[in-house]
């Protein structure tokens, strides 16, 4: 009774175990339950080109941070015989490239791959960036301190004294302090940063990417971030300088935060930046994964693996179903098969080969197999020697099949290289013992059996749900050990049973 | 219906494969004694210890070079079995009926050359038909003379009697007579004739093939219901004496009918079927349950057992309950 308690905590606690780790993993790190879930990933590239000075170049380009909407998943550059680096000082990130001697036209690119990402959040801002000192001019001065008197009646902070400012700026007949502060000025943005700062109000400017799938030759388009202390809190709200209107973020990428420049180019002249992207759609899963490579969370699972062993456990994972199945069938229902386990792997045959070729080509190897076999039959030979035969048999039977079906044009034949031989050749060997012994009834009875449970445990073990499943969720590998064991003490009776037993049970 | 209720089997106290496995072969069979009982071997030297009677023992070939040798051991009998000790289910058993001048014939009569009875040998020693595939080695041992009672019950094969020996206590008994369709073998899946044996008496009850009613023998035509295993006393004694000399609880014992030796012990099986049932046409259940209420320390001798499962196990006993 112990004994048997103790089973059942067992099996209870796998259970737990299993669909906590499960759940756990779905609501933590967001992964799908179902496959084939979208997420949409940006791929842009910056294009650097500048004319370079016979001499050391070094060109430094600020590249995004985190924010709001977006994640970075990997970025890296192209650009033949320079050095690299990618620099983070704490503030700003930058992508380096320097070179000892460079001459003429230089191309360098950058290239960076961004999730879109609505858990992703803005960095926290920990000080106001500091005010400037400025000369103007005499007449600019004066106009300017005329539009931010009249603005500073209107409005309440800093973010609503920016949008009067932004007011007076792009009304449609603007003022006279207006028109002469924007006279031999082509740029709003460095007017209105100026107009701010002397109000005392702290800013910085910061250079956006509208993403717009497939656009090439972009460039950034300035904003102006305004900041604000209340409470304690520095907030800000980002603007711009040519529209009243506040700043839509969405497809907008903030690749410049740094406040200072984009790029820094020492070395070389007529320098620009431009831009160009793409949009993809990839599977949830793959795009979170590779977000979280960045984070070390995946570290303790399969995804932390090399990609080609991953590919091999997304194997070995969906043989506990495999097997589970096999357990099913005997217990439940009954079925003789040959060889325990043969199923499973003639299963994943199946996988490798797809269905139909593999049962067309399973049943031709084994029939002509079995044909040949007979003839060794005679010969009296030693087993391992017979066997070993057979091997060599299956090899060239497999080879046959491989040039007649490509010869033919049936590259689909090709695929039978993926069944195991040796099992072939034994499913051979134990066929035609039993075939000699028990008469060909028994052969069809555990071959039919058996290649019943193989097509079955094909059709769970190739699921996409299930594969999905089972490689990304490890806790359902012990809700799986689980239910194997409460199989395993099942006293009940077989389906098949129920029908052996008939006779016995009707009599009376 | 296709397929009957599992409430109306259970009603019946049918056992079914599962429950067989862990209920009873899990529990009552230690799995260190297996060896004894899957080598026939191992099984005739315990049996010879422990007095119960084993056909006579020609020879053993343990390794491949004595397979030439082979001749020395068959070419001066009337008959032999060549068998694997490791066999299970009646694999690799050769039977040999008839010696003539260094010829051999099959119990249907077919010709068997020295050199493909060499070649059985090797396939033997090979492991080809023991348990997993380990090497083996082939025992030759004298055929039984089967017992004219017998006759017309058998076609071309040595009728036994299977035995459920379950902690000691006869249980249940069916003979199996074996067929054309089973080529001469006494398996009842290979189309065998079983017929449930009254443990009291030894005589006929029921009779199945291939798991359905018959009543008549398909080759013989002879009726089954006059079938009376002879020297039923000393067969069943034999039987029930094979618990202490094997120590497996729940034993499936295979007995023969010699015409000058009596019944004797074929084989011990640790892994019995469920047909038993089938023929008998009754559940082998609330029987088991009965001894296992009687508990370890009953005390009783051989003979009080066998007389204890007379009692209660006779076709004229009251019904037993589950």
């Amino acid at each position: 009774m112990n004994a048997r308690t103790f089973f059942f905590v067992l099996v209870a606690g796998l259970l737990t175990l299993g669909i906590f780790q499960t759940v756990q993993r779905h609501v933590a790190f967001d992964i799908p339950w179902l496959p084939g879930e979208t997420r949409t990933i940006w791929n842009i590239d910056a294009k650097i080109d500048f004319d370079a000075n016979n001499g050391a170049v070094s060109a430094s380009l600020t590249t995004p941070e985190r924010q709001a909407g977006y994640t970075k998943i990997s970025q890296n550059a192209a650009s033949p015989g320079y050095g690299l680096s990618f620099l983070d000082d704490g503030k700003t990130q930058k992508a380096e490239w320097t070179i000892r001697e460079a001459t003429g036209k230089q191309t360098l690119y950058y290239n960076i791959q961004v999730l879109e990402d609505p858990k992703s959040l803005d960095q926290q801002i920990l000080e106001m960036p500091a005010l400037f000192e400025e000369q103007y001019e005499a007449a600019g001065l004066a106009a300017g301190t005329v539009i931010i008197k009249d603005a500073m009646k209107t409005s309440a902070d800093a973010f609503s004294f920016t949008r009067e400012v932004l007011k007076q700026l792009n009304a449609e007949s603007p003022n006279q302090n207006v028109a002469l502060i924007l006279t031999g000025k082509t740029n709003k943005t460095d007017v209105l940063i100026a107009l701010l700062n002397g109000a005392k109000i702290s800013t910085k400017k910061v250079g956006a990417l509208l993403l717009e799938d497939g656009r090439r030759r972009q460039h950034l388009t300035p904003l102006v971030e305004v900041f604000q202390e209340k409470d304690g809190v520095i907030s800000s709200q980002l603007f711009d300088a040519t529209s009243i209107n506040s700043v839509d973020r969405n497809n907008l990428l903030l690749w410049d935060q740094s406040g200072k420049s984009l790029l820094e180019l020492t070395g070389g002249s007529d320098s620009k930046v431009s831009f160009s992207m793409i949009q993809q759609e990839q599977p949830a899963l793959s795009a979170l994964l590779q977000k979280n490579e960045n984070e070390h969370l995946f570290n303790f699972s399969i995804h932390s693996l090399p990609i080609e062993d991953q590919s091999l456990f997304k194997g070995i994972l969906m043989i506990p179903l495999g097997v589970m199945i096999v357990v099913m069938m005997r217990v439940l229902i009954g079925l003789k098969t040959s060889g325990t386990f043969m199923p499973v792997l003639i299963a994943m045959a199946f996988i490798q080969t797809s269905l139909v070729t593999g049962l067309v080509g399973f049943v031709l190897l084994v029939a002509i197999g079995l044909f040949i076999r007979s003839y060794l039959s005679h010969l009296n030979l030693l087993l391992v020697s017979r066997i070993s035969t057979v091997i060599i048999m299956v090899i060239l039977l497999i080879a046959l099949f491989g040039v007649l079906s490509y010869k033919l044009g049936l590259t689909e034949g090709l695929k039978i290289t993926f069944f195991p031989m040796i099992i072939l050749s034994w499913t051979i060997e134990r066929m035609s013992v039993l075939w000699e012994e028990e008469g060909a009834k028994e052969v069809f009875s555990q071959g039919g059996g058996s290649l019943l449970v193989a097509v079955l445990a094909y059709f769970v073990m190739s699921n996409d749900v299930t594969r999905h499943l089972m490689f990304n969720f490890i806790g359902l590998q012990f809700v799986v050990m689980a239910l194997v064991l409460l199989l395993g003490s099942y006293t009940g009776y077989r389906l098949l049973e129920l029908r052996r037993f008939k006779p016995l049970a009707d009599k009376e | 219906m296709f397929f009957s209720s599992p409430f109306k089997l259970r009603d019946k106290g049918i056992m079914g494969m599962n429950q067989r496995n862990s209920g009873y072969i899990g529990r009552y069979n230690p799995r260190k004694l297996y060896p004894l009982v899957d080598n026939k071997l191992k099984t005739k030297i315990i049996a010879r210890e422990a007095n119960v009677t084993t056909p006579a023992l020609l020879g053993v070939i343990t390794i491949q070079a004595e397979v030439e040798g082979v001749e020395q051991y068959i070419k001066e009998t009337p008959g032999f079995v060549i068998k694997p000790a490791k066999g299970s289910g009646g694999k690799g058993i050769l039977v040999i009926t008839k010696v003539e001048n260094g010829r051999y014939y099959k119990p249907n009569g077919s010709e068997e050359s020295l050199s493909e009875i060499k070649r059985h040998v090797t396939d033997i020693l090979a492991g080809l038909f023991s348990l997993g595939g380990s090497a083996d080695v082939a025992v030759v041992e004298g055929l039984i003379q089967f017992d004219n009672a017998f006759d017309g019950f058998s076609f071309e094969g040595v009728p036994d009697v299977r035995v459920i020996v379950f902690k000691g206590f006869p249980v249940m008994a069916m003979m199996r007579l074996s067929t054309a369709a089973s080529d001469g073998k006494a398996n009842l899946h290979q189309g065998a004739v079983g017929v449930g044996v009254d443990i009291t008496t030894g005589a006929a009850i029921n009779a199945v093939q291939f798991d359905k009613p018959v009543k008549y023998h398909p080759d013989t035509n002879k009726e089954l219901a006059l079938l009376q295993v002879p020297k039923w006393e000393r067969l069943i004694y034999l039987a029930s004496s094979c618990y202490e000399m094997s120590g497996m609880g729940y034993l499936g014992t295979d007995m023969v009918l010699d015409r000058d030796l009596g019944p004797m012990l074929l084989e011990l099986n640790a892994r019995p079927g469920l047909a038993i049932q089938i023929a008998n046409g009754q559940g082998i259940l609330p029987r088991l349950k009965l001894i296992e209420s009687l508990g370890d320390d009953h005390g009783m001798t051989v003979e009080q057992r066998i007389d204890f499962c007379k009692k209660h196990f006779s076709q004229n006993s009251p019904k037993l309950k589950i």
